[in-house]
């Protein structure tokens, strides 16, 4: 059976509003208006033991509030949820001793506490054994490079500094799963690779279970074999990550520079089947085309055959820009 | 089974220790606070000399003089622990959406919660309160001043139970905080209810006067409310006026509202958190 079984899960949130101004406020005192959001509207997926999954969307789009209904902190308005076939928020106590998590946008070390005090207090907290702990605290503090920010003040750390003993603080008591909300936001190249580096080899490893949000996508190609794309509350596709590129990229782009100007006929895309002209400025042209219909290399013959050609690149669409692709064609972008 | 009980409290006893070293390195706000304490004793005290002065008002006095100065000292060495505030880490947590890290914890909330807040009321305690003892008990007498300083209590039965009253009002006035860590989970905000516990809790208490003061008619009331439990009682213990059987159902007075306190606040928290919304990334 799945480790984690998420069974059509919806939530809702009530959001104050009020009119802009002095009058909305008043308005507002006399009389309280509510909307409400609905953050899930049936989003379901299951997920084995020591699989490394990503989650993206837009942001708004639901991923967070699904890693709180997962790791116990929010009740679900509806449907269900099973991990090792426990329901995190009735059975919270033992759940989440057995869970790790990482929001990246807060942080659950003591802001005035030193880090390596942080720790001690958490491993009191989770009851750890106290020579284990001291064997995964070492093991954590060396593979990210914690030695020299344990004696110092939360408040003191860097965010990349910051990040990496968020990361440490959540593995501290072994867990079995591991949630990870947006880990690498805002942290410079060498921290998101330390933190891609520690990650893939928790799961590899340790066959730790991990669920990973991010809008970073270098983050899931780096890490993750499946990836689910959530929007407006709704799983869109949940897929490996290369059939999802595939899916929305069926197109690569052609850019030609040429050795002189006003030799390009104007028709020409017209003449070649699954190319088309997506720009062209002075000596520059650039063609998106499919390459099921049309092999690169036969297309860049048939240029070159006609055309004096002074450069070509060929250029994969960046995943970015699939996603966002993605996003648009269903209707899912940040509203 | 000792080893047992020991591995249940691990976490809690834990967070107060933390807490509670924590909060000890602020010496300044310690200094701060004490100094402010003094100021207004020495106001409190003079007034009262002056009200004790005429002698038809001494005599009639449901408190002598000395016992009103030494009141007087005590309330100001136990000011910090009066539950007019939130547990600024509590409020920061709720503000900033860490709180949604404590439900992460394999804890009871309500227990923790409570370790912390406990260690850092007595963090803050425990300084002033020696401060306090050093300026009205040692240097005031040193200085001449021994009609205005702060006497010893009565007996060494009257020191125990004061300082067993006082670790119930400790435990009553974590209590109390707490229920303020749960309205502000729920109001999301700190700042109304510590401008409204706060002239409550310093009458009714009798920080601010002795219980004693306040009018005849009212007195059974002020006593068997919860706040009288900080302050009161203690004071009532240190004096010898509660004594014997008295004494004791003063101390399961203060047991009675911590019990009471502690089963609403966590009733409370537990129904708060089945509500609570973290929104945002």
């Amino acid at each position: 059976m799945s480790q984690i079984v998420v069974d059509r899960l919806l939530k809702t949130y009530r959001i104050a509003e009020r009119d802009p101004g002095v009058l909305g406020a008043v308005r507002g005192l006399l009389h309280r208006r509510h909307r409400t959001v609905e953050a899930l509207a049936g989003v379901s997926f299951a997920l084995e033991r020591g699989e490394l999954l990503g989650f993206i969307g837009p942001n708004g789009a639901g991923k967070s509030t699904t890693i709180k209904i997962l790791s116990g902190i929010l009740r679900p308005d509806g449907g269900s949820v099973r991990i090792d076939g426990r329901d995190p928020f009735a059975d919270r106590e033992r759940h989440v001793g057995r869970i790790g998590v990482v929001f990246g946008q807060r942080t659950q070390l003591w802001w005035d506490l030193p880090v390596g005090e942080g720790f001690d207090l958490l491993r009191d907290i989770y009851r750890v054994d106290r020579e284990r702990y001291r064997r995964t605290r070492d093991e954590l503090v060396a593979l990210l490079s914690l030695e020299r920010v344990l004696d110092q003040p939360v408040r003191q750390l860097s965010l990349g500094q910051r990040m990496r003993a968020e990361i440490a603080a959540a593995l501290l008591h072994e867990p079995e799963i591991l949630f990870l909300d947006e880990p690498t936001i805002g942290l410079d190249a060498p921290s998101k690779l330390a933190v891609r580096d520690f990650v893939r080899r928790a799961n590899r490893e340790r066959g730790t279970t991990v669920l990973l949000t991010t809008h970073d996508m270098h983050d899931i190609e780096a890490l993750a074999r499946r990836v689910i794309v959530i929007g407006h509350g709704r799983v869109l596709a949940d897929s490996p990550v290369e059939a999802l590129r595939a899916q929305v990229l069926a197109e690569r782009r052609l850019v030609v520079d040429f050795a002189q100007e006003a030799q390009l006929p104007d028709d020409l895309g017209t003449h070649w089947p699954g190319v088309r002209v997506n720009a062209r400025d002075g000596r520059t042209l650039v063609l998106d085309f499919d390459p099921a219909a049309v092999s690169a290399p036969a297309l860049i013959a048939r240029i070159a055959a006609a055309h004096a050609v002074e450069d070509i690149r060929l250029e994969g669409l960046a995943i970015e820009a699939v996603i966002a692709r993605f996003y648009a064609m269903h209707g899912a972008a940040d509203a | 089974m000792k080893d047992g009980w020991r591995e249940i409290a691990r976490p809690y006893t834990a967070a107060f220790a933390s807490r509670f070293l924590q909060m000890l390195q602020y010496r300044t706000a310690a200094l701060a606070g004490f100094g402010t304490q003094c100021w207004w004793g020495g106001i409190k005290v003079m007034v009262f000399a002056a009200f004790y002065g005429g002698a038809s008002a001494a005599a009639q006095a449901p408190m002598s003089l000395e016992h009103a100065i030494t009141y007087t000292w005590l309330a100001q060495g136990l000011l910090v622990l009066m539950p007019w505030l939130v547990d600024p880490e509590v409020a920061q947590s709720v503000r900033t959406g860490s709180v949604a890290y404590d439900r992460l914890r394999p804890v009871d909330a309500y227990a923790l919660w409570y370790a912390r807040s406990a260690g850092w009321i007595a963090a803050r305690l425990l300084p002033r309160a020696a401060l306090m003892l050093g300026f009205a008990a040692v240097a005031l007498p040193l200085l001449g001043l021994g009609a205005w300083a702060w006497q010893p209590p009565v007996g060494v039965a009257a020191a125990l139970a004061f300082a067993l009253s006082m670790g119930l009002g400790l435990a009553l006035s974590t209590a109390m905080v707490m229920l303020l860590n749960v309205a502000t989970l729920s109001a999301l905000n700190e700042r109304g209810i510590n401008a409204l516990s706060a002239p409550l809790v310093i009458v009714l208490s009798g920080n601010l006067l002795p219980l004693a003061l306040l009018p005849d008619a009212w007195q059974t009331a002020l006593l068997v409310q919860p706040l009288a439990g900080l302050m009161d009682i203690p004071a009532r213990l240190y004096f010898g006026q509660l004594r014997g059987a008295d004494a004791l159902l003063g101390l399961a007075l203060q047991c009675f509202w911590i019990a009471l306190l502690v089963a609403t606040g966590r009733w409370l928290l537990v129904r708060t958190m089945r509500r609570l919304q973290v929104q945002g990334g």
